[in-house]
């Protein structure tokens, strides 16, 4: 082949389209800015000096070691850690430019803002329409229609309606775990929130139940910004758009997921994420 | 990241089999290099029992194609590899197929130094031809060898040293040209001897190819159709 020719078919490499997706974190819009954020259970510091922005209406998956504090760092984003007696947090967390730590925050808002799942499946011994109908009467919806249409509503987002739409008022407790799993999201579904914090959704599912469940991650990204913390790396890489690898506390590296997976920039997330010894 | 560590998984199991993988597909290397040589040695001497066994060991190296693809295979689908292991993968799967085709280039050259054998002629051409096939020989063991040792350096070298392979490949192309103009009954002979030379210039660019995949192995960046190994090893991304 002839130099000539090889340079004529050179192409530019910005000029190649490396992903069908924009996955450059600094393009996007931010749901939630996380700035100096250091927490101590009494003596001990579980997050050191995290500093991130979370993407609008995409997945972001959290993975690390045990202890490494990525639970506590999602428990955050609701105010979850302020059950624990001993905790105190420093630094600022913004949703939507509002800090979530002031003191003017209501926290049961919050909550209906940034809804939760964690582990385990915690249907309420309710029937499956009790369940869900739960929050919404909380917030005082007491019109039969209303309740019926929203409960159809977020039972069909979290793909269970074809499931249940025939028993809706048996009790939620006979349904299998990874029903009930989906019945907690729809659950959390229903009050509308912005933010949907996930602990390990899937852990506690068969491979059926889990691929239904991240599918069903993928068709709430287009309404929710999600945020998962897994444990399972390929379930990270299979369902998120970036990635946070944490350490000891630390944010160690945060990214798009190709890049996490394909060439991560550190030596930590690569012997993580290739199971190396570290 | 440079200093690629391949071993150190948790599981012994999976370093054995990507240590496993990458030694054969340096003994896939080797064979293919030794059947270049043989075959550019069947072209010199005239040695037709020669060519033939390049001939008859091509589908050695096509047997290892197909069971270095397969333990591939095994590996994506019982390891899901990431990062640094992922690219490994791929660009073994990458590279044995050019390898693979390496070995065709030379069972090609093979066929017509059989061809050749009862040639009168071909003395003076065959200097040109034996200094193109040591060119890309050396190409060929360098690509090896920069994906022996990750070698980046050597495989940006090597890459560039390609360039020089194309512009002998194309005076040679001339030469033969005029040796056609001034003696019609030569064609038969000459065209033989074009895809001779034409089979080691091919050599040269799928070791360059070889080059292409260790810089991704090393660097995690895909720098195929760019310019990006002109001006020496690329950053980290």
């Amino acid at each position: 082949m002839s130099t000539d020719m090889k340079q004529t078919h050179g192409i530019d490499p910005d000029v190649i389209p490396r992903s069908l997706e924009s996955t450059n974190l600094s393009d996007e819009d931010h749901c939630i800015r996380v700035r100096d954020l250091n927490l101590y259970y009494g003596e001990t510091q579980a997050l050191k000096n995290i500093s991130m922005d979370i993407a609008r209406r995409r997945v972001t998956a959290f993975i690390g070691p045990s202890g490494c504090g990525k639970s506590t760092l999602l428990r955050c984003f609701n105010r979850m850690n302020d059950l624990v007696g001993s905790v105190r947090i420093e630094g600022s967390i913004e949703l939507d430019g509002e800090e979530i730590n002031a003191k003017t925050v209501q926290v049961a808002q919050l909550r209906q803002r940034v809804g939760m799942v964690f582990q385990k499946p915690n249907p309420f011994p309710k029937s499956i329409y009790e369940n869900v109908a739960y929050g919404l009467r909380l917030q005082g919806i007491k019109s039969r229609r209303t309740l019926d249409d929203i409960i159809e509503k977020a039972l069909r987002g979290a793909a269970l309606w074809d499931e249940v739409k025939d028993r809706l008022h048996d009790n939620a407790l006979g349904m299998s775990g990874g029903q009930q799993q989906r019945l907690v999201i729809a659950r959390a579904i229903a009050v509308e929130p912005e933010v949907l914090l996930l602990d390990e959704p899937a852990s506690a599912l068969d491979p059926i139940s889990t691929l239904k469940i991240e599918e069903l991650i993928d068709e709430l990204k287009d309404k929710y910004t999600i945020l998962i913390v897994t444990h399972n790396m390929q379930q990270a890489a299979r369902v998120s758009d970036y990635t946070a690898f944490m350490y000891l506390g630390k944010l160690i590296e945060y990214g798009a997921t190709n890049k996490i997976f394909t060439n991560p920039g550190e030596k930590m997330t690569e012997d993580y994420v290739t199971g190396r010894y570290g | 990241m440079d200093n690629l560590n391949l071993g150190q998984h948790i599981s012994r199991r999976y370093n054995e089999e990507l240590e496993d993988v990458r030694n054969r597909v340096l003994a896939m290397g080797g064979l293919v290099e030794q059947q270049l040589l043989n075959a550019m040695a069947a072209l010199e001497n005239k040695d037709a029992s020669l060519a033939q066994q390049v001939v008859s060991n091509d589908l050695q190296v096509n047997a290892m194609e197909v069971a270095i693809d397969e333990e591939c295979n095994t590996i994506l689908a019982r390891r899901q590899p990431a990062a640094s292991d992922l690219r490994l993968v791929t660009a073994v799967i990458k590279t044995i197929t050019d390898l693979e085709r390496i070995g065709d280039e030379a069972e090609r050259i093979a066929r017509m130094a059989y061809d050749l054998a009862d040639e009168e002629r071909v003395n003076r051409l065959f200097t040109q031809i034996h200094h193109l096939g040591q060119h890309a020989r050396l190409l060929l063991r360098g690509a090896l060898d920069a994906f022996a040792h990750l070698d980046t350096e050597k495989a940006v070298a090597t890459w560039n040293e390609d360039r020089k392979v194309d512009r002998e490949y194309e005076a040679l192309l001339r030469e033969l040209m005029t040796y056609m103009m001034q003696d019609a009954d030569s064609i038969p002979f000459v065209l033989k001897t074009i895809f001779a030379a034409r089979a080691i210039e091919r050599i040269g660019d799928r070791a360059g190819n070889i080059c292409e995949y260790v810089i991704y192995l090393v660097k995690g960046k895909d720098v195929r159709h760019t310019r990006l190994l002109e001006e020496g090893v690329p950053g980290d991304d």
